[in-house]
């Protein structure tokens, strides 16, 4: 896989991440490009579309379009199920995920994809381990922040 | 006043991302994001150092900050100092940070790589997999100098976690990516593919990625992995769908892994052990049976995965193409999804039967499914859809089903969606010309298809007609009777004017006869389009109202009148007006014999390759469509236009497809009278062979004609040779591969790599033309002392034959050994239609391909320089500056010379400093270069120094006609 991201109906994007070295000026025109093309496309086309030299894979959850460009040589369905799959990681760690918990955790949304996937590739598909893992690290907060100790816990939204 | 909330939640980042999302203007974002960047630039630089959380927030809303497209140019070093704080939250906010802002900063780097090695030495699982993300997200050439030694042995140690086993293998997948040259396997070869045997499902999966990326480069090194990955596949297919526990997905046991395996057996070809095939060959069909099976459950993700490995193990079959009942068995599975309510698998069976359309096994299976497909063509609603089956029809195109496939195709040109209709038509005019078993059925198809989609008819298409048209003689009548009827149409496009200009130009006599199409009535009708034309349509009219005066005398006087009139002989574009004027007095002082040898038919032109596939070859990327190409040319023989017998054009490719404007075969001739050459190409195009218009050149009999008929003049003469081609010696100086030499015969190609006092160099000998080359042969030699110096010997001689449109390779072997200025010989020799050819070149092989770079600091390099301060030692050259003075363009070249680019030792920043040593037998010779470019005065001044004078003056010389 060369990259992936996601982007909401309005076109804003949401998370980005990059397996190729590719220039900042790169990404924003393949981003404002691809973005534009699949936003464009209706509800019941097929999943795939040849772009440049690539195979865009694709899939929209409510409000947010999951989008994965991968080689010739790769699988387009296997692809749609890495998509769903990182859905289906996401959902279970935030609790019915929305957008808004992308938003305000993007970091959490990187640390999640990249137990899952790792140099454009699958390192993980068992939903069980890449959760535990990731709740580990939590363990790891939890504990330390208590060395913080005194502070007042205030919750936002 | 930093606040937690649970975990690491950063109060003041929800805060800032709230206020960005409440913003209700792009103005109002950009305001708030520079207060925000105001208030953290000043934090970072306060005084009162920062505790590790507030660090960590600001890092935080800068990442925020530059992933809404912003650019951020701080907060680089409160990231680096984040790795190293023994707080998980704090480091994985700092790696996050370094993994999306990469930074080539260098003190950066060292900083980074020392935490990524302190966290790898760490032996805490979690810190050693922050630090292998970290790496493999970056996957810098730096990185990988510094830990692609260290991963290989982290990855296949008995003691190393399963999880930090995963990120190890795919990091390094990610340098081996990168920095091929820095990940060496070597000893951990078979234990790395053992890895294929853990018992870990996970650890299987991220490390057949990396196996499967090293097999594709070292198939040999790696060759245990197949029968491994069978063995694991087949555990995994015959399983049922519990017994994986979690890497069951939807009721299918391991999706991913399954897709993988079969994906590393792509790379190899089908197993030799009869009982590893035999274990495969069950795995398939296993695979296939499961696809009949009723579904275990109605979500489309148990579908998609099921039919995800299908679709691989399709692939797997097609790639073996060795098992007839696999391939049908797969054929008929696709024709299923073909009808599949699905889109998604309606595309991808398109797809993939594209693939089974060019093996000989799966062709007549696939063409069962025409209808199917000439139907998506018509009925799918996405276009992408619509693509994948225009594809498939072309790809399953034979002489049976052409005409039905081209007249689908030419149908859904009318309504087809404009991003690929050019496409479309090359690919019908391709078909149209490949299966044409009679010609008035192609000049049809082309002539529907300008009328159709004009605009999109290149150039190269309807070249090509015309080319066809001329070599046929049973098809030029009806070539001219059916563009007469199509220029009756009261608008047709510009496209059919020019190919009906021409066509009657040469055959209008055939059908004279007719009254409805006398000769008069044919000029009317052409000449009323005349007006609404571009220039060079018009040009190309002019010539074709010439070509009347001589087929029919009685239009003479009406078309001298057109010719005089003012819009003609003093048309404001320079072309149209010499084309009038000169026409008008060759029509005039001409005598019939004269005009009849100026304006004679046009001759046969000679076989090439249709450009028309190299373009749509060049539109979908090399290898894209010659593969089945190729195997319709063998499957269909000798059937092609042209009486091409056996080797139809589209077999004969060669290694350098036509440039378009060569569609007509014609060498560009030279410019006719004192004709503005530029002002109208068209005229060299379509006319330039036959001179029609050439009244002052000295047209003799033989004049145009000429060579037209015999073999391509070749610029060697035969025996006795002549002396050595001189190697355009300054363009190899500076880089390794290339085309050494070409003619209209034979294109010599090179590569060459050189390692010490070592090299090896690759010829590559193509025969441009369809007829073989006999007693071919290749010598090399080194004139004089030359062979005392370097030693050149081909691994083997050269194949005698080299058959048309075939490449032959020769491999020598190199050693320098001792510094040479001359360069070795080669001689080529061959027969070819009878005639000898005789070629000698010589081999771009110089002093500075044995150069290893040294780097050095300032110090030394000044130091050294004065070392070699004797006037013999020191070669230097003024010059004025041929080629772009580009400080770019100069560092490429220097760096291609071999030797190290010195920065910052040069006090002036302007000049190239380098430095290298010769790798010799006998010596190593040190070298030291200054080049300084003076832009102004476009000159520079090359000095050399190094401690042996022939080598100093040698590469002075060299490096001379460089810049």
């Amino acid at each position: 896989m060369q990259f992936m991201l996601l982007f909401s109906r309005q076109g804003k994007l949401r998370l980005q991440k990059w397996y190729v070295p590719l220039s900042d000026k790169e990404k924003k025109k393949i981003t404002r490009e691809l973005v534009q093309t699949v936003l464009a496309r209706k509800p019941k086309m097929c999943s795939f579309l040849e772009w440049r030299d690539l195979k865009i894979v694709y899939k929209r959850y409510a409000s947010l379009y999951f989008c994965c460009a991968i080689e010739d040589q790769d699988n387009e369905l296997i692809t749609l199920e890495i998509i769903h799959r990182y859905v289906e990681l996401l959902d279970k760690y935030f609790g019915s995920v929305c957008e808004l918990d992308i938003i305000f955790n993007f970091e959490k949304a990187y640390f999640i994809l990249d137990e899952f996937l790792l140099g454009g590739e699958a390192q993980e598909t068992s939903k069980k381990n890449v959760l535990k893992a990731i709740e580990q690290a939590d363990l790891l907060q939890e504990n330390q922040s208590e060395d913080w100790g005194g502070l007042a816990a205030e919750e936002v939204l | 006043m930093p606040a937690v909330s649970k975990g690491d939640g950063m109060r003041g980042l929800a805060v800032f991302i709230s206020d960005i999302r409440n913003c209700k203007s792009k103005e109002a974002e950009i305001k708030r994001i520079n207060k925000e960047l105001a208030n953290i630039r000043s934090k970072f630089k306060g005084d009162k150092a920062l505790d590790g959380y507030s660090k960590k927030k600001y890092v935080c809303k800068l990442l925020f900050i530059f992933l809404l497209g912003h650019d951020i140019d701080f907060g680089h070093m409160e990231a680096v100092n984040l790795l190293s704080s023994n707080k998980y939250t704090e480091k994985q906010i700092g790696y996050l940070f370094i993994s999306v802002l990469v930074n080539s900063n260098s003190e950066l780097i060292r900083l980074i790589n020392n935490a990524i090695k302190n966290d790898l030495a760490s032996r805490n699982p979690t810190f050693m997999c922050l630090a292998l993300h970290c790496i493999a997200n970056v996957g810098s050439r730096e990185m990988a100098e510094a830990f692609a030694g260290e991963i290989p042995r982290i990855l296949v140690a008995g003691d190393t976690m399963d999880s930090v086993k995963q990120s190890a293998a795919l990091c390094l997948l990610r340098l081996y990516k990168t920095s091929p040259d820095l990940v060496l396997m070597g000893e951990w070869t078979s234990r790395v593919v053992h890895l294929l045997n853990d018992q870990h499902m996970g650890v299987v999966t991220a490390a057949i990625s990396l196996i499967t990326c090293l097999s594709q480069k070292n198939p040999d090194e790696f060759k245990t992995c197949v029968s491994l990955a069978v063995s694991r596949l087949s555990r995994i297919v015959s399983s049922a769908s519990t017994d994986l526990q979690d890497y069951t997905y939807y009721f299918v046991p391991a999706p991913w892994l399954s897709c993988k395996l079969l994906r590393l057996l792509q790379c190899y070809p089908p197993p030799e052990d009869g009982a590893v095939k035999g274990r495969l060959v069950e795995c398939l069909e296993t695979i296939l049976n499961k696809a009949q099976e009723p579904p275990k459950s109605k979500k489309v993700q148990h579908s998609n995965a099921k039919n995800a490995i299908l679709f691989e193990a399709i692939s797997l079959i097609i790639h073996y193409d060795s098992e007839p009942n696999l391939l049908v068995r797969a054929c008929n599975q696709l024709g299923q999804f073909l009808q599949h309510r699905e889109t998604n698998l309606r595309y991808l069976a398109l797809e993939s039967m594209c693939t089974l359309a060019s093996s000989e096994f799966s062709h007549e299976a696939v063409k069962t499914h025409i209808e199917t497909v000439i139907n998506a063509l018509k009925t799918e609603r996405d276009v992408s859809v619509r693509q994948r089956a225009a594809d498939l029809l072309y790809a399953m195109c034979d002489r049976s089903n052409a005409k039905q496939i081209v007249a689908e195709m030419l149908s859904y040109l009318e309504t087809a969606d404009y991003s690929i209709r050019e496409e479309m038509v090359l690919k019908v005019a391709i078909l149209a010309e490949k299966y044409a078993v009679d010609y008035s059925w192609y000049v049809d198809t082309i002539l529907n298809l300008i009328r159709i989609a004009g605009d999109y008819v290149s150039e190269e298409v309807w070249y090509r007609v015309i080319q066809i048209v001329i070599n046929r003689d049973d098809v030029q009548g009806y070539a001219a009777k059916t563009v007469f009827e199509a220029l009756q149409a009261p608008a047709c496009h510009e496209n059919m004017v020019k190919v009906g200009g021409y066509i009657l130009g040469e055959f209008g006599n055939l059908i004279a006869g007719d009254p409805r199409s006398s000769p008069l009535v044919q000029f009317n009708l052409l000449h009323s389009k005349f007006h609404l034309c571009s220039v060079p349509t018009r040009a190309l009219l002019l010539s074709a109202y010439i070509k009347f005066i001589n087929l029919f005398p009685e239009t003479k006087a009406t078309i001298q009148e057109v010719l005089r009139c003012d819009s003609q002989i003093r048309n404001s574009d320079v072309e149209l007006q010499q084309r009038a004027v000169e026409y008008l007095k060759l029509s005039s002082i001409a005598s019939t014999d004269v005009l009849a040898t100026v304006l004679e038919e046009m001759p046969p032109f000679p076989e090439r390759e249709s450009s028309i596939l190299a373009k749509l070859k060049k539109k979908k990327g090399p290898g894209a469509v010659s593969v089945s190409d190729l195997d319709e040319g063998k499957r269909d023989g000798g059937g092609e236009l042209n009486g091409a017998g056996e080797r139809g054009p589209e077999s004969s490719v060669v290694s350098t497809p036509s440039p378009s404007a060569d569609l007509l075969g014609l060498r560009s001739a030279p410019p006719v009278g004192s004709a503005a050459q530029g002002a109208g190409s068209l005229l060299v195009d379509v006319f330039s062979e036959a001179g029609p218009l050439a009244p002052a050149s000295g047209v003799n009999d033989d004049g145009f004609l000429s060579s037209e008929d015999s073999a391509p003049p070749l610029p060697e003469s035969d025996d006795p040779p002549c002396g050595p081609v001189p190697f355009q010696s300054f363009r190899f100086v500076c880089k390794n591969n290339g085309v050494l030499f070409e003619n209209q015969l034979l294109q010599i190609g090179i590569k060459s790599e050189y390692r010490q006092n070592l090299g090896r160099m690759y010829l590559f000998y193509g025969n441009k033309t369809s007829v073989q080359f006999v007693n071919f042969t290749s010598t090399v030699s080194c004139p004089g002392d030359l062979q005392s110096h370097i030693l050149c010997t081909p691994t083997k001689p050269v194949d005698p034959l080299v058959e048309g449109g075939a490449q032959l390779q020769q491999v020598l072997n190199i050693e320098c050994l001792s510094d040479f200025s001359d360069a070795p010989l080669l001689n080529i020799r061959f027969r070819y239609g009878g005639a000898l050819q005789n070629l000698t070149l010589k081999l771009p092989l110089t002093i500075n391909k044995f150069f290893q770079p040294t780097e050095m600091g300032s110090q030394d390099f000044f130091q050294r320089w004065k070392q070699l301060s004797l006037p013999q030692q020191e070669a230097q050259k003024i010059f004025k500056a041929n080629h772009s003075m580009d400080k770019e363009v100069l560092k490429a070249k220097l760096l291609g010379l071999g030797m190290a680019l010195l920065e910052n030792v040069d006090p002036n920043p302007e000049n190239f400093v380098c430095a290298g040593v010769v790798q010799t037998k006998a010596q190593q010779v040190g070298c030291l270069l200054r080049l300084e470019p003076n832009i102004q005065a476009q000159m520079y001044r090359l000095t050399l120094r190094s401690s042996k004078d022939t080598v100093s003056k040698r590469l002075c010389d060299l490096l001379a006609e460089q810049f």
